[in-house]
């Protein structure tokens, strides 16, 4: 799993590549979260990496939208394989999400 | 095709869901498989191993989780079993969204995506004595990609 992060103003672009299953969804959730302090208001994930997803990146998603929302901030998400739309969509979340 | 079989069993450690997939997916690709019918494979599989070690086991390193995978004529069988603390109401566990750990942003969406995924899915459990999980998917005979 490999996770790029890239700061610009009040944007923070994260750039994931890899697996996101259970084992891997702790370490992006610390790894995002850590750079969360209330001043980024775009977060943006690029999936396009992926190459493996599960239920696991829900949580992952979600989180993050929710973390957004309660700091006034935005989700974007990009890049997301049709598996990964799959398994958003059955959970509901890609309706809630932006898109690029 | 003639029947065949393997067993595997793994530490329950988050490391191993990747394991896992990686040998059900090995294991199918006799049937040759489309990309689509392995990915909802190794989806699946990650799925039930991850519910073994979570839930089955309370991420206890020292337990073991059991993969066995069938392949007869066209379909493939698999069994993920633990012998953990097993689920008190089967039909609830498999509700969506249902989960005992919100708060490690667990979304309560594997036994959906499992079911989702492949054709069929059955749980057997015992409240102290585990769970056992069969997934079944029919490969076509026809690739779609050719």
């Amino acid at each position: 799993m490999q996770l790029e992060k890239n700061r610009r103003g009040r944007e923070l672009r994260v750039v994931l590549s890899g697996e996101l299953d259970h084992h891997n969804a702790a370490i992006i959730r610390e790894e995002i979260d850590r750079e969360l302090d209330g001043s980024v208001k775009l977060l943006t994930l690029d999936m396009s990496g992926i190459t493996f997803m599960d239920s696991s990146g829900i949580g992952v998603v979600l989180g993050r939208y929710r973390r957004m929302s309660e700091s006034g901030g935005k989700l974007r998400m990009g890049g997301m394989s049709i598996y990964a739309e799959k398994i958003l969509r059955m959970a509901g979340v890609l309706a809630l999400l932006e898109r690029k | 095709m003639t029947k065949n079989s393997m067993e595997l069993s793994f530490d329950s450690i988050s490391q191993n869901e990747s394991l896992a997939r990686s040998v059900a997916a090995a294991f199918s690709a006799q049937l040759n498989p489309t990309i689509g019918e392995l990915t909802d494979i190794r989806t699946a599989i990650s799925e039930a191993v991850t519910n073994a070690i979570i839930h089955g086991y309370g991420n206890d390193p020292a337990k073991k989780v059991y993969m066995r995978c069938t392949a007869e004529d066209r379909l493939l069988t698999f069994e993920i079993e633990d012998k953990g603390k097993g689920i008190e109401n089967v039909a609830l566990a498999m509700q969506p969204f249902y989960t005992t750990e919100p708060n490690l942003e667990r979304s309560g969406m594997g036994f959906s995506v499992m079911e989702a995924f492949m054709d069929d899915v059955r749980v057997e459990s015992e409240l102290g004595n585990g769970t056992r999980v069969t997934m079944k998917k029919s490969i076509s005979a026809v690739r779609e990609d050719e």
